[in-house]
């Protein structure tokens, strides 16, 4: 008898042992548990069916689809302008960055490039939301395993960074702030400076997380080996963003595939893991903060002058054609695949958002594995509701 | 024996209305204070918020506000809920808490039953709540509170062998079950022969203290043992369809019984409502201090208790098991046996 060595086999010969256990070995009774819509781990309507026997995970199953708004559809009968102010609430925790990759491939149906300021500060911005949304992950993962006080640091100095965002774009959730051509206006006075402040801020709260809770022993042994995919299983998956190279993935957007943003002049490092745990996810998603914070330094010093949009009719009318561009969001990688036919209106957009695909590995990470370490999971997969039902 | 009470000759019933009144006062304003001090003011300030600043002066007529909230909710529970249990089990969980305050000594004659087993009524006597949170998990109908239930109830008895053999060790060096005595045998006694602070049994059995500490902290189920109640996970446990006065029920026994705990706990280490005899301040005057004094003592524990509770993320279950059988019983056997050796070597 040759050994099994390939990682799924084994869980499934598992799994199949539980299933088998249930109701012979001790006369148990398996029980599901249906974690959702409504539970304070699920960030909001995400349902999970889970077959426990007793606090083991025999089979889990995600249901979507709660909070379907239909964007595609929606987009379809509104102008380009009026469509991107419903990409700012796919994933509404960074706003910002489902703007830009709808603006680009606009942009690159019309064939207009925003002028280098533009670029500049929408990479700014862009990697703003990354860090105003990391931040609020990296709280959000010690709720999760029960440690409340650092979500409150979270809260505390993510608003420094939505202070900025909103001092630039006026909006602090929904910016509504990208458009073909460039952006509706230029920085106010000052923000640069402040800017610079903030980032020197976000830097200490990144210190201080990795401190109070990164630091702390039962973090450690909560996330520690709890939810491991291997590198060749989160390929198949489709996993992107953090969640992929936690997994020892080095496949980055901004760098390897860099569309309309200003990362390739960038001094900046693309950080991976090689265990894909639960914790990698959480560690990787630190250093991307720090980074994001080093990006923007390093924009704000180079911000080149000059006007923040292009030249571009005042009644837009897309040519005809069809254009993909993705960009490496805070969640992973989103794209939008639009179709237009010479209208006012997108003919057909389809979103790919990072969060569908990260969650649709959960029935094969989460067999086997103990209640508890279901949240530890689902907290380290970090998933916007919106970025998955759109 | 009875002191002040028997110079005024009151009746039996007289003088246990009066002292059950007292007693039940004094555990309601030392919980209601714990919960603003701990829970309102200390924690914000831990978490970068102010807490509540409406309510009274600083925010300190809060919990008022809230029991008037509770109160006025309506009662509900699940369809299929076993009522009877139901209503009962938060009953059962604040009357365990309730009977460990009556061997409490808060001063040379202020405890209500002075029992010549004290230590061992106080340990049997808490661990009843686990029946309660059993009735509660079981009689909810919610597979959530069954989850939290079962926790609840292997993590409580994984907790209290700990917490007995943790005191086994002040019970072998002050030679009594009784708290009074215990509380005596540290206040009369010396350090090589130095009595200028007694013999307070945190000196000596501090791995005593900490593993019933620890011990203390898995008993009230607060983070990092708060599995059964897990928030995050299985929304609040056992208590998940608790809403409205039975929650508060609930919510008084918890943060009661830790104030008993902390009691407790500086009863056996830090001791109790005595000052040091070498002090030499009469009994008339510890009927003032002694009381003041083992409320600071056990709330500066359950401040402790509270401190560390907002610190760490939660232990999973086997874990918390592992930790429990593993690490603190055996450690509080050690420090049996070697307690008892220095007994008789001493």
């Amino acid at each position: 008898m040759t050994a099994v060595t390939d990682r799924r086999q084994l869980q499934q010969i598992a799994a199949r042992a539980a299933d088998a256990r249930v109701n012979v070995e001790l006369e148990t009774e398996g029980m599901t548990l249906n974690i959702g819509p409504q539970h304070p781990a699920t960030h909001g309507t995400l349902r999970i069916v889970a077959r426990l026997d007793g606090e083991q995970v025999i089979a889990a199953e995600p249901v979507a689809g709660y909070m379907h708004r239909g964007y595609e559809k929606l987009s379809e009968v509104r102008t380009y302008a009026q469509a991107t102010a419903l990409m700012n609430r796919i994933d509404w925790l960074g706003s910002f960055a489902n703007e830009v990759p709808f603006i680009l491939a606009a942009e690159r149906l019309m064939d207009v490039e925003a002028p280098p300021r533009a670029t500049h500060i929408r990479t700014i911005l862009f990697e703003m939301s990354r860090i105003a949304h990391l931040i609020l992950f990296l709280g959000d993962m010690g709720v999760q395993l029960g440690a409340v006080t650092p979500v409150f640091f979270a809260f505390r100095d993510r608003e420094f960074v939505l202070n900025q965002i909103e001092a630039a774009t006026g909006g602090r959730f929904h910016p509504y702030f990208d458009r073909i051509g460039g952006l509706k206006d230029d920085l106010p006075k000052g923000w640069i400076a402040d800017t610079k402040a903030v980032m020197e801020k976000v830097r200490t709260f990144c210190d201080e997380i990795e401190d109070v809770l990164m630091g702390a022993e039962i973090f450690e042994t909560r996330t520690r080996g709890i939810g491991v995919i291997p590198p060749d299983v989160a390929q198949q998956y489709g996993l992107s963003g953090a969640n992929l190279r936690a997994s020892g993935v080095d496949w980055d957007l901004r760098r390897d595939n860099c569309v309309g943003l200003a990362y390739p002049e960038l001094d900046w490092k693309v950080w991976t893991h090689p265990d894909g745990d639960s914790f990698a996810r959480f560690w990787v998603r630190l250093q991307e903060v720090r980074e994001s914070t080093k990006i923007i330094d390093q924009l704000c010093d180079g911000l080149p002058s000059g006007p923040i949009m292009a030249k571009v009719p005042r009644i837009i009318k897309v040519p005809a054609g069809e254009a993909w561009v993705s960009t490496e969001n805070p969640l992973g990688e989103m794209g939008y695949y639009v179709v237009s036919q010479g209208d006012l209106t997108p003919f057909r957009v389809k979103i790919r958002s990072a969060s569908f695909n990260n969650v649709s590995i959960t029935p094969w990470l989460l067999r086997g594995v103990y209640v508890p370490d279901i949240i530890t999971i689902l907290a380290s997969l970090y998933f916007i509701l919106g970025d998955i039902d759109r | 024996m009875t002191g002040v009470l028997s110079a005024i000759e009151l009746a039996y019933w007289q003088q246990t209305t009066i002292r059950l009144l007292a007693g039940l006062v004094a555990v309601l304003l030392l919980t209601g204070g714990v919960v603003y001090l701990y829970l309102f003011k200390f924690v914000s300030f831990m978490q970068s918020r102010l807490g509540p600043m409406e309510a009274g002066p600083y925010g300190s007529l809060q919990l008022l506000a809230e029991v008037g909230k509770w109160i006025q909710k309506e009662d509900i529970s699940t369809k299929d809920a076993d009522k009877f249990i139901f209503g009962l089990a938060p009953a059962v969980v604040l009357v365990s808490t309730f009977l460990m305050f009556v061997v409490i000594p808060a001063g040379p004659n202020a405890v209500m039953a002075d029992l010549g087993t004290g230590i061992y009524y106080v340990l049997a006597i808490s661990s009843l709540s686990v029946i309660g949170i059993l009735m509660a998990g079981w009689a909810s109908a919610n597979k959530y509170a069954l989850m939290g239930a079962l926790r609840a109830g292997g993590q409580l008895i994984a907790y209290e062998l700990p917490l007995v053999l943790g005191v086994l060790g002040v019970v072998i060096q002050a030679g009594s079950l009784n708290l009074q005595d215990i509380v005596y045998a540290q206040s009369n006694g010396e350090i090589f022969g130095i009595s200028a602070i007694g013999n307070p049994y945190i000196l000596t059995q501090f791995v005593a203290f900490a593993i019933f500490m620890i011990a203390v902290q898995a008993e009230l189920t607060q983070t990092p043992f708060d599995m059964p109640i897990a928030e995050s996970e299985l929304v609040a446990g056992y208590q998940v369809e608790y809403s409205g006065i039975r929650f508060l029920v609930y919510f008084i026994a918890e943060f009661a019984t830790a104030v008993g705990f902390a009691a407790i706990a500086s009863t056996l280490f830090l001791g109790g409502w005595a000052l040091p005899a070498s002090w030499g301040f009469s009994d008339t005057a510890m009927h003032v201090i002694g009381p003041i004094n083992v409320s600071i003592k056990a709330v500066f524990l359950v401040g402790v208790v509270f401190w560390v509770r907002f610190t760490f993320p939660r232990f999973r279950e086997d874990q918390l098991q592992r930790l429990a059988w593993k690490g603190l019983i055996p450690l509080a056997l050690a420090n049996i046996v070697v307690t008892a050796i220095l007994k008789v070597v001493f």
